[in-house]
């Protein structure tokens, strides 16, 4: 399950028999099972942690136990064909996109390459028009005149265990980034297809680890890390203490207190682990640095989601946790901080699974007095919106020498860029802090940006091969800018990508540091009363 | 061998009209039940695909965005690609209608050594689908003459256009040169592209090859068939079943209803096949909806209010000890706690 090394990955990515690099298969993909070994496959989720989620209210995670893709016998429960049927039928009425893609679909090809997952592995499974022939061929032969009729001569085939595993095997390689859903004639959706493949799976006790686990851990205890309340706090903390060390600032940020004016909630990755760690001394030292009124809270830890790469259910159910503790402490609105599939959520799931939020008011900065009307039903803000914002109004006291050790390129996320249109706020930041930074080749940013590669829980280090492949389009690209203008770092606004695109960086670019944009905001704030030692490399510097 | 299968079924059907319309009395079959029949499966399949797409709601406002969102007063945002309000979503869906915009931003992707991997713009799918839909609508446009009389003046505008090189007698119509070229193209990339190969399917190549018989029966018909083609005959014919009083005139070749037999069986075929892309592009959630999900709240029919998140009464109920330690105020001290146990 070792990484190959760089020389012998570079190579195989080139040169590899696959239909990326020029090989065509012989064989029809239908002919083609799936076939799991170490390394090409995420861990399938313990049992005790379905049983969990199953017990919850409102959830469904059924038929827990132990398996294992290598196996022959997935041990699927009695009737499982008839469920995966019946729960297709279901989604079919209650998705119109899922009945428009399963219909639409005229097989151009324009998506084929455009999937970081088929750059990376050149498997054609990987291509997104075939991903969702994977479940297309289901629909025709059980939902179609024509498959009905005609069978196999119109590209329909039976639900087979065989089909099972390979929705499991490529619903699980694709990160939901919607990059092919850009270029599609008919806005064709994968991210749509894998997550109804996602909830099929559930339906008969198929999931991952990696992903079921943080689910549990933020049911419980608020946040995907399992951090519990006080450890939480404990985190914070040590980032104040850190801050105080190096700027003598000493900040006091509050946790669930009642009557604040903000409820602030970021991804726990960002009080759990470098590289996020330096984006959250980043948040502490801007609210410091404009007064606000602010809170954190421990039982609303967390901005990310992993329910949304389960199913609907899971995603409302930890969501909820965002409105019901803006009620309870009564603030006026939210912000929140980076995070790409948090902002997916919030930005086009949340008003409308766990809202109105009508006891919040329509967010206006107390600083600048501006009404951020785009969030005016959801009350919800990105911190980039509000930081652009304090900048366009001279509140923030910025210089950017301070980030003189920075070279930076900007990474967009897939969800801020193609499932928000948040691509301009953090540019606009970096223009104010860097006094220079450059664009990676423009088939590769904005709504074309490439994804991390381990989107959607498949951050798991089990599959690192594969993260690896997948993530090639992005960290190539970020080699190009390294090539040509000598970057030292890339910045996103995205925690998952904080932590992927690290290993990413490590493994493809070593030397090409990871960062959040809040992280060199915090870095050229001229802070009120600071007893700023000489820092080098920022808030990273080693005091 | 896929397409070797549509080029079988096609040439079925030419044998079949071929033949079948020169058994005396067939004619009536051929000329006049098949198209009405053909017509009843299009529109009503046609209408029940719609029905069906309809029938589901859109839970979610899931449009992709492909530019800078409506935000902050100095953040420009991309009103085509990212629309907020209605009117851009309307403009947004006009260009990817009526000129493909998505497929305009088609590009390669290779990997070379190194590795390095390259992306360059590639607009060939786009223009042979251009080239392929517009020249089909224009003949579609052009055939209304067979229904209308007397011929309307635009419709004799939009031929005078389409045979503007005057080439030959009858003047050649460019669309028709067009169509085929387009089909040509289209089939020829589904085999020389390997990935659009791989993925191809029988229900890709028969439409491909079925509209290239229509065009060239019509063509044959036309320029080189045309003595056996009694045109008036034909015209009345259209004009008979347009007003429910076909009559059918003997004279009629049998390229006709080699024409009129495969047109009717892709009226037929239409619904239920890919083909009804062209009702599915008006109703694709990821094109057609605003991005204001956080601005208008977007209601979701079958919402299931029952999920509730797991309470901060139960979380503190677990935590309260560590929180009451760690200075992090709660709802119910631990001395409350304690007098109702």
């Amino acid at each position: 399950m070792a990484v190959p090394k760089l020389e012998q990955l570079s190579k195989s990515v080139v040169q590899g028999p696959s239909l990326a690099t020029g090989a065509i298969p012989t064989k029809d993909w239908m002919d083609i099972p799936a076939i799991f070994k170490p390394g090409n496959y995420a861990y399938p989720a313990k049992k005790e942690k379905v049983e969990y989620l199953n017990s919850q209210q409102g959830l469904h995670f059924p038929n827990a136990r132990e398996w294992s893709p290598e196996d022959d016998d997935w041990k699927l429960p009695e009737g499982w064909k008839d469920i995966i049927l019946k729960g297709l039928k279901e989604r079919l009425d209650k998705f119109r996109s899922l009945k428009i893609f399963m219909d639409c679909c005229v097989r151009c090809g324009a998506c084929a390459d455009k999937c970081h997952f088929f750059l990376g592995t050149g498997d054609p499974k990987n291509m997104p028009v075939l991903r969702a022939e994977l479940l297309r061929s289901v629909y025709r032969n059980d939902f179609t005149l024509g498959g009905k009729l005609l069978g196999e001569m119109a590209g329909a085939r039976e639900m087979t265990v065989g089909v099972l595993k390979e929705w499991f095997m490529y619903s699980y390689q694709c990160t939901e980034c919607r990059r092919c859903s850009v270029f599609c004639p008919y806005g064709i959706d994968t991210a749509e297809v894998t997550m109804m493949l996602r909830e099929l799976l559930h339906l008969v006790g198929v999931g991952i680890n990696w992903i079921l686990e943080p689910a549990s851990n933020s049911n419980r205890t608020g946040n995907h890390m399992g951090l519990q309340p006080h450890t939480f706090k404990d985190n914070v903390d040590f980032l104040t203490d850190d801050i105080e060390s190096l700027t003598g600032i000493k900040i006091n940020p509050s946790f669930n207190r009642k009557g604040a004016e903000v409820l602030f909630i970021t991804p726990s990755a960002d009080v759990f682990a470098e590289p996020g760690l330096y984006t959250a001394m980043g948040y502490l030292l801007l609210f410091e640095h404009i007064g606000l009124d602010y809170t954190w809270s421990t039982y609303a830890s967390e901005g990310g989601n992993f329910g949304l790469f389960t199913n609907n259910e899971l995603m409302k159910k930890l969501n909820g946790k965002m409105y019901a503790e803006a009620k309870r402490l009564g603030v006026k609105y939210i912000i929140g901080g980076e995070c790409g599939h948090m902002w997916r959520v919030v930005h086009q799931y949340m008003d409308t699974m766990n809202g109105p939020a009508d006891f919040l008011e329509v967010p206006k900065s107390s600083v600048t007095g501006t009404t951020f009307n785009n969030a005016a039903s959801t009350k919800m803000v990105h911190i980039s919106e509000f930081t652009a914002d304090l900048i366009k109004n001279g509140k923030l006291k910025l210089d950017k020498s301070r980030n003189a050790h920075v070279k930076a390129t900007f990474h967009d996320s897939c969800n801020p860029a193609r499932a928000m249109g948040l691509i301009d706020e953090p540019r606009y930041i970096l223009d104010h802090v860097l006094d220079n930074w450059v664009e990676m080749p423009e088939n590769t940013i904005r709504e074309q940006t490439f994804c991390c590669g381990s989107g959607t829980g498949l951050n798991t280090d089990e599959i690192m091969e594969l993260r690896m492949r997948s993530g090639l389009p992005r960290a190539n690209a970020v080699k190009h800018v390294i090539d040509k203008h000598d970057v030292n770092t890339l910045s996103c606004v995205c925690a998952i990508d904080r932590a992927t695109l690290t290993s990413l960086m490590n493994y493809w670019n070593p030397g090409c540091n990871v960062c959040g944009v809040s992280e060199l905001v915090g870095n050229a704030l001229v802070m009120d009363g600071e007893n700023r030692q000489e820092l080098d490399e920022g808030l990273r510097t080693l005091v | 061998m896929k397409y070797a299968f549509s080029f079988l079924a096609v040439i079925a059907l030419i044998l079949i009209a071929g033949l079948g319309s020169q058994i005396p009395g067939m004619q009536y079959f051929f000329g006049v039940a098949i198209p009405y029949l053909a017509i009843m499966l299009f529109v009503g399949g046609f209408v029940y695909r719609v029905m069906q797409w309809a029938k589901s709601p859109v839970p979610f406002s899931i449009p992709t965005t492909c530019g800078q969102g409506a935000s902050l007063d100095f953040i420009k945002q991309d009103k085509l690609d990212c629309p907020s309000k209605t009117s851009e979503v309307v403009a947004r869906m006009f260009l990817e209608i009526f000129l493909f915009r998505s497929l305009f931003r088609n590009t390669k992707s290779e990997i070379h050594g190194g590795p390095k991997v390259t992306y360059e713009s590639s607009k060939w799918l786009w223009l042979f689908a251009l080239l392929f839909h517009y020249s089909f609508l224009l003949i579609v446009i052009r055939h209304m003459r067979l229904f209308i009389d007397p011929i309307p003046f635009w419709l004799s505008a939009i031929e005078g256009v389409d045979s503007m090189l005057q080439i030959g007698a009858p003047t050649l119509y460019l669309s028709s040169l067009a169509l085929l070229g387009g089909l040509v193209l289209l089939f020829g990339r589904r085999l020389v592209n390997a990935h659009v190969r791989y993925i191809s399917l029988n229900n890709d190549y028969f439409p491909l090859v079925l509209i290239f018989a229509i065009g060239l029966s019509g063509i044959l018909m036309r320029y080189f068939l045309r003595t056996n083609i009694d045109i008036i005959n034909i015209k009345n014919l259209a004009m008979g079943l347009v007003t429910f009083s076909p009559v059918i005139n003997v004279k009629i070749g049998a390229i006709f209803y080699i024409h009129l037999f495969l047109v009717s069986t892709l009226l037929a075929y239409f619904p239920f096949s890919k083909l009804m892309h062209m009702g599915g592009v008006f109703m694709s959630p990821t094109r057609n909806m605003a991005n204001d999900s956080r601005a208008k709240r977007h209601i979701n029919p079958w919402n299931d209010p029952t999920i509730k998140p797991h309470s901060y009464a139960g979380y503190e109920d677990e935590f309260r000890e560590f929180m009451v330690d760690a200075g992090i105020p709660v709802e119910k001290e631990l001395s409350a706690v304690q007098d109702e146990a």
